[in-house]
């Protein structure tokens, strides 16, 4: 079918000042194509680089939009005309500093930053460009542990100009084997102290900006108003949530990254572009269905991988390279070593990320997760300390030592005399227990052995008692022989 | 380099200011020379966005098509679009890069609580990768600098 393209003025030095050309082609879509393989240097101002048709470029067929037809599908009969037409918009963005296309108001580099980012310099993506803008930017790491280690000691060396970090926890012997910006040294620490000078160490060129806080609602909005982007690398859902809302109300991307045992996820969530987390997970799993990876255990060298993708996301966000995971997460396999890629889509009902908004400021997402306060607070009858245990062990009290952790902490160590039914299997193995017995329930530090204890009194386990604590506090006041983990 | 009147000018700008705090939009209508762009009138639409008009303008292709033909009749071109920035820098965002062409002259007029702050010409490299700035010539200046 052979067809007239009209081209619009301004794309005619692409067609060599041709306003008319004849192309062949069954459909708008193929016609397309002929055109553009005519005039190859046509293609990146009709298509973007993932060869969709950029969204203010508007084909009309005699006349007629062809969204309004079949769109790309439009069949076409020889003789018909197809005109190029843009919409036009624009408009400012207060939140492009990182990305903006003018360099004019970008600080420069000093002869010893040359030196140092020499190799990011040569690479035509990055260039003196790419590393002004990197030092322009301005991006929030949210928890210096697992995957802030990866994204600080990258950002850092990479010379993102400010890079602040939000954390409040002290540095734990159990944190060094993934957690690979603390050393011996740093352990008892508060991990923002200890971060802070690890990362001056590394580039002594950048503001690093130590957040000493817990993030919550009513700080979440001030502390990240002076960023571009922010790093989610967050253990818990209320805080996911809060970051994704935070960022979705703020208009900022959100580098997100999640691991678990052998698993990790990524992606960028950006409600301004995209779909934000709330459109892929618009409500959090019920409280202890996904344990935490201090319950479940995590690969070390995972949120290696996941916190470096996590800053390469960064990096091109800043300099404008490459594709964004945008609109897609991807899924990383330690085990069989696939990555898997899904498409996502913005949710148009989307909570707070959509035109139509239902939440237009943070809430209490503790209460959003599901975590009542009120449920630490507990029967005086629920809990026992390991001290209690001890002097009922010594009296001979008879009960039923019932531990609920999973079979390799059971290797690690375990209290004499207790059984094994991890809480995954308890619903099932029911059957193992006497219901007329004194039941005392542990793990860990307590929070399974907790729920094994609400859900055993549930089945009718009225004697059932939680060991508060669990094995970390037997092992430390009661039997130092059994080894802490 | 960008030619226009004064008045056309005048007009861009107080066109920016009616609309503050959202943003304005409208039509360069002239020639493209070899060596330039002339504007001989400026043709103001309405802003089509229903949401973010603060931020972001939208001009929906029948407009596009029908300023075409408008200038067509009168043996011109559209050779280019402006708007306006409320409190932001005459300088093109990164919106603006993505949805731009080349072979065009994009005049952004900063509006600052209300008032013209400035205005500036800005071509987009064939390249896509960035925006140059064009300069921006008044054809009556002389006789606006006698008044």
């Amino acid at each position: 079918m052979s067809v007239t393209i009209h081209i619009p003025t301004p794309l005619r030095r692409f067609t060599s000042e041709q306003g008319e050309v004849q192309v062949e082609g069954a459909t708008v879509g193929e016609a397309m194509q002929d055109l553009t393989r005519r005039f190859p240097s046509l293609q990146r101002h009709l298509f973007t680089d993932e060869g969709a048709l950029r969204s203010f470029v508007n084909l009309f067929l005699n006349d007629e939009d062809v969204r309004h037809l079949q769109k790309e599908g439009t069949p076409l009969s020889s003789g018909d005309t197809l005109s190029i037409i843009p919409s036009i918009a624009g408009g400012v963005s207060a939140l492009e500093t990182a990305a903006r296309a003018v360099a004019e108001e970008l600080p420069d580099l000093s002869p010893a930053e040359i030196r140092h980012y020499s190799r990011h310099l040569i690479l035509p993506e990055v260039g003196t460009l790419g590393q002004k803008k990197l030092k322009a930017a301005k991006v929030l790491a949210i928890g210096a542990g697992g995957l802030g280690s990866p994204v600080g000691l990258y950002l850092a060396a990479a010379g993102v100009g400010t890079l602040g970090m939000v954390d409040f926890d002290v540095v734990d012997e159990s944190n060094l084997h993934r957690q690979v910006l603390f050393g011996r040294a740093s352990v008892g620490k508060p991990k923002i102290q200890a971060a802070t000078e690890r990362l001056r160490d590394i580039n002594p060129h950048i503001n690093i900006v130590p957040h000493e806080t817990r993030l919550d609602s009513s700080n979440a909005l001030d502390l990240f108003r002076d960023y571009d982007i922010v790093v989610d690398g967050t253990d818990n859902f209320p805080t996911r949530y809060l970051v994704n809302d935070a960022c979705v109300l703020l208009g900022k991307p959100n580098v997100y990254g999640s691991i678990f045992r052998f698993e990790g996820q990524v992606s960028v969530f950006w409600g301004a572009r995209g779909p934000c987390y709330r459109c892929l997970f618009p409500e959090p799993p019920p409280p202890g269905l996904v344990p935490s990876c201090a319950e479940g255990g995590v690969l070390g060298v995972l949120p290696g991988i996941i916190g470096s993708l996590q800053a390469n996301e960064v990096i091109k966000l800043i300099v404008g390279a490459g594709d964004p995971l945008i609109g897609r997460l991807v899924l990383f396999d330690a085990l069989k070593l696939k990555f898997r890629e899904l498409k996502l889509r913005k949710n148009p009902d989307c909570p707070i990320c959509s035109e139509h908004p239902t939440q237009t400021e943070l809430i209490d997402y503790q209460q959003f997760c599901g975590i009542d306060p009120r449920e630490d607070t507990v029967e005086k009858d629920f809990e026992m300390s390991v001290a209690e245990l001890k002097k009922w062990r010594d009296e001979g009290r008879e009960h039923i030592l019932l531990d609920v952790r999973n079979p390799p902490e059971w290797e690690i160590g375990r209290i004499e005399g207790a059984q094994l039914i991890p809480l995954g299997e308890l619903q099932d193995r029911l059957g193992e227990i006497d219901p007329a017995a004194t039941i005392v329930a542990h793990c860990h530090h307590g929070a399974r052995s907790a729920q094994a204890v609400r859900f055993l009194r549930q089945m009718g386990f009225s004697r059932a008692i939680n060991l508060a604590g669990g094995i970390d506090a037997w092992s430390e006041e009661v039997d130092p022989s059994v080894p802490r983990y | 380099m960008i030619v226009l009147s004064s008045g056309d000018l005048e007009a861009i700008g107080l066109h920016g200011e009616a609309s503050y705090p959202e943003e304005c939009c409208g039509f360069l209508i002239g020639r493209a020379e070899a060596s330039s762009t002339v504007v001989e009138r400026v043709l103001a639409v309405e802003n089509e966005r229903e949401d973010s008009r603060h931020n972001r303008f939208l001009i929906a292709p029948e407009t596009v098509l029908a300023a075409h033909k408008e200038a067509r009749s009168a043996g011109l071109d559209v050779v280019g679009y402006y708007h306006s920035h409320p409190d932001h820098p005459a300088r093109p965002s990164e919106f603006d890069r993505e949805h731009a062409w080349p072979g065009l002259s994009y005049v952004i007029v900063s509006v600052q609580g209300g008032k013209v702050a400035e205005a500036r010409s800005w071509r987009l490299a064939d390249d896509r990768e960035r925006f140059e700035e064009e300069a921006m010539l008044q054809k009556d200046i002389g006789q606006k600098e006698a008044v």
